[in-house]
């Protein structure tokens, strides 16, 4: 176990220096000075100047990529000159919203999609199973900010339900925060609720083909139990794999929901920074962005031993 | 699922009938023909030739230019009449089917031009996506050496999220068609490449590939002969995946503020103007979205359509 931790720890490393090799290599190739852009338009010739040197431009590529690596192992993410302050304070202002929102989306898809995939491979076939999967394509389809109009036209407007947007932190209070999260997490999750069903009804579906099925229901169990604990809990790797993949929609999916719903969050700060051409900020959230989905990836890997015990490292 | 079209019905078989030849031969059906009697092609593929077609017959479908604006035309709700000043600076009077916009420019007409970009867009992404994947999955697939480093790189590209990679190089490269085109791509390839390098080191073992290998046929020969018209089945359904997920995110670069520049109309440029009124006027961002999300279901359901019929073995992967 130990030793299979460590080699899958290993592999990671590969992966998020390729990532940063890629960000790095981003700046270098965008026609202009990487110093200047760094800098942003306001700047005179003096801060160009300065960062020009703190940058190492001047010498080889691979100095100033050592450089750049020395400076994000230490957790220096850089200065962005749009918000005046350190990238990495930045992210981490703006990391409660985000979590909030993906925690919430996710906790919400699974509860949902699990047993919808589940009851459409138990009436494979039937009038159920189409439509979960004619509502899959669907999901697959409608952009996040179309299907996020079309939920705020009538649940905040028409209805008068929930706000329209905004965010409140949860020191506010717990209701406050929820309400402005309930909209933007479920528009958030439709796509993931698409995609963990589609794959739960697949998973399930190709055990309930299986012996110890057809035994747990001769030994008369009622068909819940053979549902969850012999079907379902075998189905359980594909599952938590999709989980985890679908984990980069949703940051896809977070970029443009924050955006509708004007929560301060990464997303909406990736956007702004876009807007600004602030590229250390940009840099700093792909490579946040990406960190996260390769650990998150690595835990789900892990994970593999809980929910199937044959599954020995 | 499987109704017979009847201009086709028995044609096949009264052919072969009359041939002597393959009298006992069971005829089964290519997976093309399977493909054109599928439900979802023909809906996906029938939705897309509407599409195309207001794409190219954009100007003669009631619409003015869709940069023409009117300050006595603004906010118009759908279906009222109006005026609309041409370049000429003679005002025509024009009904505004799906309202105005805070310019005061034609909505319908604009949603129908965006049609342009999105459709050049999708295409386009997916056969830059699919060209660049293929090269580099043959290469892959092939070169020993080249292997590991290559699928390390395509490893660190997919741990990015594919947006996020998108609006990074739309902000580097100031946006055209040209650069929303590469950027919608370059996150797509790995994908791409890692199927043609699977299916390259399958094929590869088979035995006429073999045979081909020891009578000394040169490798390009292999790939460009033997391996590549196998992929083709595989790497449709997957253009089509790439080609829905392009025309999304150029909507998405363009709502963002992010993606073309806002004179050219594009579904997400007008969903984009609109949103600040949405709450007064919300057909601005409804017609476009309507039009975006079917556009994307269509190419959706006639790539499902294709995988079920063309490549059955990933059908049942997922």
């Amino acid at each position: 176990m130990y030793k299979f931790l460590a080699r899958r720890l290993l592999a990671t490393i590969p992966v998020l220096a390729i990532v940063a090799v890629l960000v790095f290599l981003m700046l270098r190739l965008t026609p202009g000075d990487p110093a200047a852009i760094l800098a942003g338009d306001a700047a005179n010739t003096e801060q160009i100047a300065k960062i020009r040197e703190g940058l190492g431009l001047d010498r080889p590529l691979i100095v100033q990529f050592g450089i750049w690596a020395k400076d994000i192992l230490s957790g220096d993410l850089g200065e962005s000159f749009y918000f005046k302050m350190k990238v990495t304070s930045l992210i981490g202002q703006r990391l409660e919203a985000t979590v909030s929102l993906a925690t919430l989306t996710i906790i919400f898809a699974v509860f949902t999609a699990v047993p919808l995939g589940v009851l459409a491979a138990w009436r494979f076939g039937g009038w159920f199973d189409r439509m979960l999967m004619g509502f899959s394509v669907m999901g697959f389809s409608i952009p996040v900010f179309v299907l996020a109009y079309i939920l705020i036209w009538i649940v905040s407007l028409k209805l008068g339900w929930l706000p329209v947007q905004g965010y409140k932190p949860i020191s506010e209070g717990f209701w406050p925060f929820l309400r402005h999260l309930i909209l933007p997490a479920i528009t958030l999750s439709v796509i993931y609720i698409a995609l963990i069903a589609r794959v739960t009804r697949a998973s399930v579906l190709e055990a309930l083909g299986e012996d110890y099925i057809r035994t747990a229901r001769a030994k008369g169990l009622p068909e819940s139990r053979v549902l969850i604990r012999h079907a379902l809990a075998n189905a359980a790797v594909p599952i938590v794999t999709v989980i985890g993949i679908g984990i980069a929609l949703l940051i896809g999916g977070v970029v443009v929901t924050e955006s509708v719903y004007a929560i301060p969050g990464l997303g909406r700060l990736t956007v702004d920074a876009v807007l600004a051409r602030d590229f250390p900020t940009i840099q700093g959230v792909i490579l946040f962005f990406s960190a996260v989905y390769v650990v998150v990836n690595l835990l789900v890997d892990l994970s593999y031993v809980f929910f199937d015990p044959r599954i020995r490292y | 699922m499987a109704i017979p079209n009847p201009g086709d019905a028995g044609r096949g078989k009264i052919d072969e009938s009359l041939s002597t030849e393959s009298a006992d031969v069971v005829r089964h059906e290519s997976a093309w023909e399977r493909a054109r009697r599928s439900w979802s092609v023909r809906i996906g593929g029938t939705v897309l030739l509407i599409l195309l077609f207001i794409a190219i017959a954009a100007p003669w479908l009631g619409t003015v230019d869709p940069t023409l604006f009117d300050a006595g035309s603004r906010d118009l709700t759908p279906g009222k009449e109006g005026e609309i000043t041409t370049l000429d600076g003679e005002a025509i009077k024009h009904k505004f089917i799906m309202g105005s916009d805070s310019f005061g420019r034609d909505i319908y007409s604009r949603v129908l031009y965006g049609t342009r970009v999105s459709l050049i867009v999708g295409a386009f992404s997916a056969a830059v996506a699919l060209l660049f994947g293929i090269v580099l999955g043959l290469m892959s697939g092939y070169v020993r050496w080249l292997d590991g480093p290559l699928m390390r790189v395509m490893d660190g590209i997919m741990a990015i999220p594919a947006i996020l990679i998108a609006i990074a190089l739309v902000a580097m490269f100031r946006a055209s068609v040209l650069s929303v085109i590469i950027a919608i791509a370059i996150p797509e390839i790995p994908r791409v490449t890692r199927l043609v390098r699977s299916l390259v080191l399958t094929i590869r073992e088979e035995p006429y590939v073999e045979a081909a290998i020891s009578l000394g046929t040169p490798a390009w020969k292999i790939m460009g002969f033997h391996i590549l018209p196998n992929t083709v089945a595989p790497l449709l359904v997957q253009g089509t995946y790439i080609c829905a997920f392009g025309i999304l995110v150029e909507a998405i670069l363009s709502f963002l503020g992010v993606g073309l520049p806002p004179d050219i109309p594009t579904w997400g440029n007008i969903m984009s103007e609109g949103r600040s009124q949405f709450v007064s006027f919300p057909h601005n961002v409804f017609f476009p979205g309507l039009f975006l999300a079917a556009t994307v279901l269509a190419v959706n359901i006639l790539g499902d359509g294709l995988r079920d019929t063309l490549d059955p073995k990933m059908a049942r992967r997922t």
